[in-house]
């Protein structure tokens, strides 16, 4: 069996006393856009120096082609890193720093000069060559640090929360270059971010990382709609979290217990018994709102306490007692009727099954 | 008038005053060095470049100058190269004592130098090292070193801390990485230490009085000669010393400075 491109094998990486990294297997093919998700110290930039050679793992080991590459020093092994600062050599040119990797593997002045001029040309950046970095703006800048990872053609890509610097317009026009580009050049990426909504857009598969662990791994749908623990359901989109204890079992459906109210629920596999505990996941896109009882079978009732715009998306958050939110995402145009003031009791309901019962 | 600008005003006076009582007497000198008169009077007696050609046909004068080029030479390249390798250990390594390596690495300078002088007389008599102009550099580079190392320092202060793995990463090794990133980034500080280690060099006299014994660096013919007599060669001399070690300071913050105003543009061109 061939194994993926890369590799990562039980790695574990400590500072000191500090566990950074603890146990990641991870496998990532050839031609794949993966993104490496969790909030900051969750251990996904160490997970990404330790492939760049820029860490050696404690333990466990990284493969890359299906060899040990552990201890291969960085300048040994072809894994080029886009920064989150982009590191652009400030004493060099656009098109000296594009040079760079070639130089550095003794590649003749006249075929790297071509090389890093095409690479310059298909990121539309030809007219800057001779240009200082310090001329640049920073979507320009950006293209640069790309094309000079990308000059030798190496077999996967890491960046490292490459778009965190620029502002939110850039950012979207930037997600779908570096999508476009993956999917043209066929080449493995491997990205960082704390972003959901930049490894959503981008990956074709998210790895969620906690605590040095990865918690789940798989399509951003799979991640978003059937997240695999607590942490990735509380991590992920905006999920509202109950739990309960089964007090009813009919065919496929079971009855929940909550501190909230009892909601049906579709009955998750292996199949719970009477009695056992469980955490209810209910996104909070797929809730409807009213001023009077509840659309849907499922029903929490709340006390309107602030509202969110975002575009035009709206999320309104319910105290629903005892200081718990829920929250509940709609379009605006969908809240026309409704009378939303702050302090107002509002329904929440939602059908049973779009209740997601976490694995236990 | 306000009274913010009145006091604007009173302290560009005071200012201006300061720097005429420090620069008057340079330039008196400077003048004075081309007066054919025995004693300086004004108006100037005529313009005669006489004590230039005196201090030139004096053996003593030339052969202290050539020493102290000599050794101002030797002094910045040896203390610059330490200094680099000193700055750049403290830039890249983390390790048990360091600020203790760090405070003995820039405590030369804090000595009084006539102490320093004594005890490397001490010392380099002992190991039989005195005397020579080797022991005037020896002393030197130890007293130069802490400048070049703190000028070079603060140049890789600047630099963005992850540039020197990104040379890594794109291949380079470590010697690579040095001579394609680290030092074309840190060049100007070096020329910065190059010419202000020569500088000190040239300028100091205690040391050298000390070690040099009868190895005579410029400062100590200068001493030599006004013990003797005051003659007006000395304002030759010294307008020689003012330029020479003037120009050496004045090139070492063009070079600092020049730089650092082109990398404040990247700052606020970026993000």
């Amino acid at each position: 069996m061939s194994e993926a491109l890369l590799v990562l094998d039980k790695v574990v990486k400590r500072f000191g006393e500090h566990t950074a990294v603890n146990g990641v297997d991870l496998q990532i093919s050839q031609g794949e856009f993966l993104a490496i998700m969790g909030p900051s110290g969750c251990g996904k930039t160490t997970t990404l120096r330790m492939i760049a050679g820029l860490e050696e793992p404690s333990e466990g080991e990284i493969r890359l082609n299906g060899k040990r590459i552990n201890e291969l020093k960085p300048w040994q092994r072809d894994t080029p890193l886009v920064w989150q600062n982009l590191a652009l050599f400030p004493h060099l040119s656009v098109l000296k720093n594009v040079e760079f990797g070639l130089k550095m593997r003794n590649v003749a002045a006249r075929e790297r000069r071509e090389r890093a001029m095409n690479w310059l040309e298909r990121m539309d950046l030809h007219a800057y060559a001779g240009r200082n970095i310090t001329q640049l703006s920073g979507g320009e800048r950006q293209r640069v640090a790309i094309a000079r990872a990308l000059v030798t053609e190496p077999e996967i890509l890491l960046l490292d929360e490459p778009l965190s610097a620029l502002d939110a317009h850039l950012r979207i026009r930037m997600q779908s270059e570096i999508t476009q580009l993956q999917k043209q050049l066929g080449i493995t990426f491997a990205y960082v971010t704390h972003n959901q909504s930049e490894a959503f857009a981008m990956a074709s598969r998210v790895a969620i990382m906690s605590d040095g662990l990865i918690q789940q791994i798989g399509s951003p749908r799979e991640v978003y709609r059937a997240p695999a623990n607590h942490f990735v359901a509380e991590f992920v989109g905006s999920n509202n979290i109950l739990t309960g204890t089964v007090v009813a079992l009919d065919g496929d459906r079971a009855t929940v217990d909550t501190a909230h109210g009892k909601f049906n629920v579709p009955v998750p596999d292996p199949a719970p018994i009477k009695g056992d505990t469980l955490e209810l996941v209910v996104s909070a896109d797929l809730i409807a709102i009213s001023d009077s009882a509840g659309e849907y079978e499922n029903v929490i009732a709340g006390e309107l306490i602030s509202e969110e715009f975002i575009g035009s998306v709206i999320t309104l958050y319910l105290d629903i007692g005892d200081g718990t939110v829920f929250r509940v995402q709609k379009q605006q145009h969908e809240l026309d009727a409704l009378d939303y003031a702050s302090g107002r009791k509002l329904f929440a309901s939602w059908q049973g099954k779009d209740t997601y019962v976490l694995p236990r | 008038m306000s009274t913010d600008r009145l006091i604007a005003y009173a302290l560009r006076g005071w200012f201006f005053i300061a720097l005429i009582f420090i620069f008057v007497p340079i330039i008196i000198n400077f003048i004075f060095s081309f007066s054919p008169e025995r004693f300086p009077t004004l108006p100037l007696g005529g313009f005669s470049t006489g004590w230039y050609e005196l201090i030139l046909s004096e053996a003593p004068v030339p052969r202290a100058f050539g020493n102290s080029m000599k050794a101002g030479v030797i002094v910045a390249l040896i203390s610059t190269f330490i200094g680099f390798a000193a700055a750049y250990t403290d830039y890249r390594y983390r390790f048990l004592g360091k600020n203790f390596y760090l405070a003995l690495a820039l405590l030369p300078p804090t000595i009084p130098v006539l102490i320093l002088g004594l005890v490397m007389l001490m010392f380099l008599s002992r190991v039989s090292l005195v005397g020579e102009l080797y022991s005037v550099v020896l002393a030197h580079v130890v007293y130069c070193i802490p400048f070049a190392m703190a000028l070079i320092r603060l140049r890789l202060a600047q630099m963005d801390p992850n540039l020197e793995s990104a040379a890594w990463n794109l291949g380079a090794n470590s010697w690579r990485a040095m001579r394609e990133v680290i030092l074309p980034f840190t060049l100007p500080s070096i020329f910065a230490a190059l010419a202000l280690t020569m500088a000190v060099s040239f300028d100091e006299y205690m040391i050298a009085f000390f070690v040099g014994g009868v190895t005579e660096t410029l400062p100590v013919r200068v001493l030599a000669l006004l013990q003797g007599q005051v003659s007006p060669r000395i304002n030759a001399i010294g307008s020689v010393v003012f330029t020479i070690s003037m120009s050496l300071v004045i090139l070492s913050q063009i070079l600092l400075l020049s730089r650092r105003s082109g990398e404040r543009n990247v700052a606020a061109g970026g993000k």
